[in-house]
């Protein structure tokens, strides 16, 4: 039984007349959602499968659903005649676009078989006539495929061989999906043999050496080597340097790709023209005294070679000049020629080579991408791919990256063996991943998976509202790590009088399996994050911005303007670093989840505007009413029930205004500022929301006893199902004395239940603080009673997705993934933050 | 929320408590009403023969107020409504309450003291937390050309942070002789003006109501001007109430859209317009960005022009977009006119590039809104990322700022303005970002040419350098 071999990604054609049981061939083969049909999509245009007037549409609609397919890396099939060579030709070109591998699978049985099969079909009564067209026209095109672009053709042409045949996919040889490493991957080589055996053997590998000393093979207990390509040329040793790399590969220790250097040798040893430059002298005269048996050895070991490969589930590519994402994985001439050269802008820069396309500006794909090519002095992380070329052979380095765990190792040339046409310090590689981020890595609807919550969704118009927030208010992104969640209230409480009570705070943990909390005192400030740097070169460094850090608000914003910012930075980076805490988490920056006091500080403006405002008008007015009323009272107008209500609402006012009176003291540039940290949210490959919240405030308690005048410590009480009533009794006694409320969170932080994952925090206000939420008289009863009916289902949901989204940025933040990764999620928190939830929950 | 009305009538031959006739409420009877946002109670703290007062309590019921979204979508919370001035301050919802209670005396009609009611009588009117954000003076400026006596003493924010100063309140009393019916179309009609709150809940109609109440003395008030731009800033289309929750998220408020008054006669932000048109079509621009693009004057300018293929109108807000969209009348164009102009959301400090390589990008009165710490973003977003062949940046010269009559020193022209640059500060910006990016610039003025300080406005030409 014959067996077909298709690439496991291709666009399969059909090629046959009508009647040569195509449809029967790809239902039997393919997935019925892999095969794409003509006449489908006449039906899906014109509601008439044979409707030749809609074909032109129909075709349309194939060709957009085919391409849609090939661009998600889906093979296809193409159920349609392709008997002329125009047909076949478009989809040769739609192969091409998405750089799959077109494959014709032509059927074309003796003539009788048309004849039954038509007989059978009352829908389609083709003439003889048709079918006898389209067969000679099938007979005239069938020597051309290849030369129109076909790969591979395989040509069925009896009814016995179609019925009989089997189809195997076959991997890509650029597949190498199951191996999953570990790897060191080798910069740009060029003939330093030394520095490679050096490289080699600090990497772990034992090399192995032939009778006259030459090494023929490296070998390492459990990792094995990927070399991205330019081996050869301009260096003292490239057949040195070959024959190690060949041994290698061939004993199964290495993999390598082709580089532009190998591309032209093999085109040099294979007796074409090519100018002899830019290093291949050397190569020639160095392979002039090898024998010819070398020189094929090498000629063969480089036509073999794949342009480039995809380890580990696709989460390595390794090619030579790098890889754009819609390229990983396929195959085709263009797909070699970025492999081998990278994309240029068609521009050459003074030293007259060519400016390249940074294309890893713009990568956006989760494969790290591994390749080298330009020379660099110092290899930097763009968008997770790196460039390994530290220019050995113009007297740099070579450099290894060990992979899954993203170290570097270099070994520094032993001399400049080749003097490079532009200075190496002057490498024009970009720099380092782009300050600017795309549009388009925020706006419109996306999907954020997160490692806590699953995939979640944001709207287009909620990141529409954020990128105006964004734009206009929000620091740099490179300093912008994380923003917090909203959390949510408690659910409302049923005493008499009270709106929020912590019994059912307790009751709702208690409902998922959560008895151990941590009660904590809600300070009466500003939320701020605050992102720390051990030195001033830190933030540079690691960020790409200059400076010492940030202290923004909930929402991005900058608490102080700049020098203030740094002074504070400044103060609060010797607190951390007397507490020892930069060493204890051995890291060189840290942030930190703060409430910054006093509120009037940043919400001056808000207290005077709105809450000052409202108990001005109060004063003013509720003392002339309440007068008025007396007097009519006393001249015997039945009044005395507003009266009563006036005195009582007088007294709220009063109340109200010494509840936002607490939230002002003056302050004088930083003089009055304090800081409340009470969480550890990141600090250099590491996050913290599995630490208990005692060694959150273990950290915090440090600070405090670091600078008192600046850090003020945040009061706490555990408790746990047996002892509810201390909390309670805890709460009365902070709220009593004008607190703000409190916040219950689980003991151990981050908890999941049976039930998902379980709320970080329920906020508890007290009674006289919700007069600044509710308004002066929510207290009155016929208010209270309206007040009572809140739909917290909205609140918990977007508390649960904005603390997820938060985590994640955390995490993408610690692991060092690239700016737009981390600023996606950051983006989502402001946008989901648009929500229109009653913001007094 | 309160006020009272009194009189003693002297010298006219009528008790004092005929006031009540005049009102058609009877001074032995308090009376409540529903009215819009609560109920109104009309009652007299004293009515004899010699001196009659009647009060007008409106008792606010601010859940009621929310609950009902007047004004705004139901879910379009912001914080303010539940804790904001109305339950106390004498507010636009005070005048549509007095226009309820006092319909027929506002008329000018009693049948039973007509002769009362067509003669100016003597009258005291106490407000006493009157919102009037430009203080004393304003209060003055409103009802002294309508024959009034005015008393208006400013009320302290909060007296135990003096610091803070005065609130946008004042304790306001009025004294003269005046017909009844007009005392109270003053009231109606002003109360809403001197009210600088978002007309939260009060609805287009009702807004029209109290305009027609100012027919016969409105036209000849030297404040109609104000009195009627007020009004119009007031009504705005589109309440943004995602910015405002973002904004108060952070403990601000969001500053409301500022008429620009400043720069004085509208003719600046003309000649500023017609001067980049004259530019871009001095460089032969065709496909031409406006970033930045507001409420889209510039774009309206330039799509009169046929040589214009192409437009793209940018600007970081959607409600711009759908302000300008409206003003050009866009889902009304021919679709020939409507496919040489997109809108699109887009930001200067991220790389857009669906405005990748046009012919210009203009950014008119942009860069003054970017914090200065986000400016290099913008230029590699605009010079590096959009690249076009040329761009045209304006933005006022801070220099400039002391010719104007209205803005106090060290103030800027826009409460949004992060910056305003001396003509020095622009020139050193401009050169180090076309040096950066590969362009030339050339500089000019745009506005009257001041021998000491420069033009108002100054604008920058960038040319990509030929390689």
């Amino acid at each position: 039984m014959a067996t077909l071999r298709i690439p496991a990604l291709c666009l399969v054609v059909l090629v046959g007349a009508s009647g040569s049981g195509k449809s029967t061939f790809g239902r039997k083969h393919f997935r019925p959602t892999e095969v794409m049909s003509s006449d489908f999509c006449r039906g899906l245009v014109s509601d008439e499968e044979n409707d030749q007037a809609a074909s032109k549409d129909a075709f349309e609609v194939l060709h957009f659903i085919a391409g849609k397919r090939l661009a998600a890396g889906r093979l296809t099939v193409i159920d349609a005649t392709n008997v002329q060579p125009e047909a076949r030709k478009e989809l040769v070109a739609l192969a091409r676009e998405h750089d799959v591998l077109p494959v014709a699978i032509v059927l074309d049985p003796p003539e009788r078989v048309y004849v039954e099969r038509n007989e059978q079909r009352p829908d389609r009564q083709f003439g003889s006539k048709v079918i006898a067209r389209q067969r000679s026209q099938l007979k005239r095109g069938l020597r051309s495929l290849k030369r129109e672009g076909f790969r591979t053709v395989h040509v069925l042409d009896t009814v016995e061989e179609i019925d009989a045949v089997s189809i195997e996919r076959t991997r890509l040889f650029n597949d190498l999906t199951d191996r999953t490493g570990p790897f060191d991957i080798v910069g740009d080589i060029h003939g330093c043999r030394a520095e490679l055996e050096e490289l080699l053997t600090r990497l772990g590998y034992a090399i192995t050496r032939d009778d006259a000393g030459r090494a023929i093979d490296a070998v390492h207990p459990d990792r094995q080597a990927v070399f991205v390509g330019d081996l050869v040329d301009r260096g003292p040793d490239t057949p040195g340097v070959l024959r190690l790399v060949m041994g290698m590969v061939a004993n199964g220790h290495a993999y390598c790709v082709p580089g532009n250097h190998e591309d032209k040798l093999l085109r040099a040893l294979r007796g074409r023209t090519v100018t002899i430059s830019h290093g291949l002298e050397t190569t020639f005269e160095q392979l002039a005294d090898e024998p010819a048996e070398f020189r094929e050895a090498v000629a063969t070991f480089i036509d073999g070679l794949i342009s480039h490969y995809v380890f580990d589930r696709g989460r390595l590519v390794v090619s030579h000049a790098g890889l754009v994402e819609r390229m990983h994985g396929r195959t085709s001439g263009r797909v070699r020629s970025f492999c081998l050269y990278g994309e240029t802008t068609g521009e050459t820069d003074e030293f007259g080579l060519p400016v390249r396309y940074p294309w890893a500006n713009e990568y956006r794909g989760r494969a790290m991408v591994v390749y080298g090519h330009t020379p660099t002095p110092e290899p930097e992380w763009i968008n997770n791919t790196i460039c390994l070329d530290t220019g050995c052979v113009f007297g740099g380095a070579l450099t290894a990256l060990r992979y899954p765990e993203r170290e570097l190792v270099s070994v520094p040339a032993a001399e400049e063996y080749y003097a490079p046409a532009k200075p190496l310090h002057m490498a024009s590689a970009p720099a380092r991943e782009p300050d600017v981020l795309e549009l388009t890595d925020v706006t419109g609807r996306r999907v954020i998976e997160t490692a806590t919550h699953g995939r979640l969704s944001i709207r287009a118009e909620q990141a529409g509202a954020a990128l105006e927030v964004m734009s206009r208010f929000a620091i740099d992104p490179r300093f912008l790590l994380y923003l917090p969640p909203t959390m949510s209230p408690v659910a409302t409480s049923p005493e008499p009088g009270l709106l929020e009570h912590p019994l059912q705070a307790f009751e709702a943990y208690r409902a998922q399996g959560v008895t151990e909390l941590v009660c904590e005192e809600k300070h009466m400030g500003s939320r701020a994050v605050i992102l720390l740097t051990l030195d001033d070169d830190v933030a540079e460094k690691r960020f790409g911005l200059a400076g010492r850090g940030a202290i923004h608000t909930r929402t991005g914003r900058s608490f102080f303007e700049g020098s203030l910012t740094d002074e504070l930075l400044l103060r609060l980076r010797t607190v951390v670093a007397e507490a020892g805490i930069f060493d204890e988490l051995d890291t060189a920056w840290l942030l930190l989840d703060a409430e910054l006091l006093p509120w009037s500080a940043k919400a001056e403006d808000l207290l005077r505007n709105q809450y000052a405002a409202v108990a001005a008008a109060a004063r003013t007015s509720l003392p002339a009413a309440t007068a008025a009323l007396e007097s009519a009272l006393a001249s015997g107008l039945d009044v005395g029930d507003h009266l009563a209500r006036l005195r009582r609402r007088t007294t709220n006012a009063d109340r109200f205004t010494e509840a936002y009176r607490r939230y002002c003291w003056p302050t004088a540039g930083l003089d009055g500022v304090r800081l409340a940290p009470f969480q550890v949210l990141a600090s250099e490959g590491t996050t913290y929301q599995d630490r208990p919240h005692v060694w959150h405030l273990g950290i915090a308690d440090r600070l405090v006893a670091a600078d008192p005048s600046l850090v003020t410590p945040t009061r706490r009480l555990f408790v746990d199902a047996d002892n509810w009533e201390a909390g309670v009794g805890w709460w009365q006694e902070v709220t009593g004395a004008g607190g703000e409320g409190m916040v219950v969170k689980p003991a151990a932080n981050l908890t999941r239940t049976a039930k998902g994952l379980a709320q970080p925090g329920l906020k508890v206000r007290g009674q006289e603080y919700l007069r600044l939420i509710y308004g002066p008289d929510y207290t009155e009863p016929a208010n209270f009673a309206r007040l009572r009916d809140r739909n917290l289902g909205h609140k918990r949901s977007l508390a649960l997705r904005e603390y997820a989204l938060g985590l994640e940025a955390l995490d993408r933040a610690a692991r060092g993934e690239p700016l737009w990764r981390i600023h996606e999620c950051v983006f989502a928190v402001l946008a989901l933050e648009s929500e229109p939830v009653d913001p007094r929950l | 929320m309160f006020l009272t009305l009194a009189t003693d009538l002297a010298g006219v031959e009528a008790p004092a408590s005929d006031l009540g006739f005049l009102l058609h409420k009877n001074p032995a009877r308090p009376q409540g009403i529903e009215v819009t946002g609560g109920t109104a109670h009309v009652f007299y703290p004293e009515a004899t023969g010699e001196r009659c007062t009647a009060a007008v309590l409106l008792e606010i019921d601010p859940i009621a107020l929310v609950r009902s979204g007047r004004g705004k979508a139901p879910e379009g919370f912001t914080l303010g409504q539940y804790v904001n001035d109305r339950p106390y301050a004498a507010s636009s919802l005070l005048a549509v309450a007095l226009g309820k209670l006092f319909r027929t005396a506002m008329n000018g009609r009693c049948d039973a003291r007509p002769e009362l009611a067509a003669r100016p009588i003597p009258l005291e009117i106490h407000v006493p937390a009157l919102p009037c954000p430009g203080g004393a003076e304003l209060a003055a400026r409103m009802f002294g050309p309508l024959g009034w006596t005015v008393d208006a003493r400013p009320v302290p924010l909060d007296p135990q942070l003096p610091a803070w100063g005065d609130s946008r309140y004042v304790d306001l009393r009025l004294t003269g002789v005046l017909r009844l019916a007009d005392a109270l179309n003053h009231l109606y009609v002003m109360l809403p003006v001197l009210d600088d709150a978002k007309h939260y809940w009060v609805g287009p109609d009702e807004v029209d109501k109290l305009v027609r109440a100012g027919s016969g003395w409105l036209g000849a008030h030297p404040e109609k001007d104000l009195i009627s731009r007020r009004y119009l800033a007031h009504r705005r289309y589109l309440a943004d109430t995602a910015l405002e929750r973002l904004a108060e998220a952070d403990g601000l408020t969001e500053p409301e859209a500022v008429p620009d008054d400043a720069e004085g006669p509208v003719s600046l932000a003309v000649e500023r317009r017609t001067t980049v048109a004259a530019v871009l079509k001095e460089l032969g621009a065709r496909r031409i960005a406006d970033l930045g693009c507001g409420e889209g004057a510039l774009v309206g300018e330039l799509l009169k022009d046929p040589m214009v293929a192409e437009l793209f109108a940018t600007d970081v807000s959607a409600r711009a977009l759908i302000s300008a969209k409206r003003r050009l009348h866009y889902d009304d164009l021919p679709d020939r006119q409507r496919e040489r102009l997109r809108f699109l959301q887009s930001s200067v400090t991220y790389a857009d590039h669906r405005l990748a390589g046009l012919d210009a990008a203009v950014l008119m009165e942009v860069i003054e809104h970017v914090d200065p710490p986000r400016l290099p973003a913008l230029a590699k977003a605009v010079f590096q990322a959009a690249h076009p062949a040329a761009v045209v940046v304006t933005t006022p010269n801070s220099e400039y700022n002391v010719r104007f009559d209205t803005l106090p020193a060290g103030t800027f022209r826009h409460p949004d303005h992060r910056f305003e640059w001396t003509r020095d500060e622009f020139t050193s910006w401009a050169t180090g970002v076309a040096d950066a990016f590969g362009y030339s610039v050339e500089f000019r003025p745009v506005g009257p040419v001041d021998p000491e300080v420069g033009a108002p406005t100054q604008l920058a030409v960038f040319t990509v350098r030929e390689n």
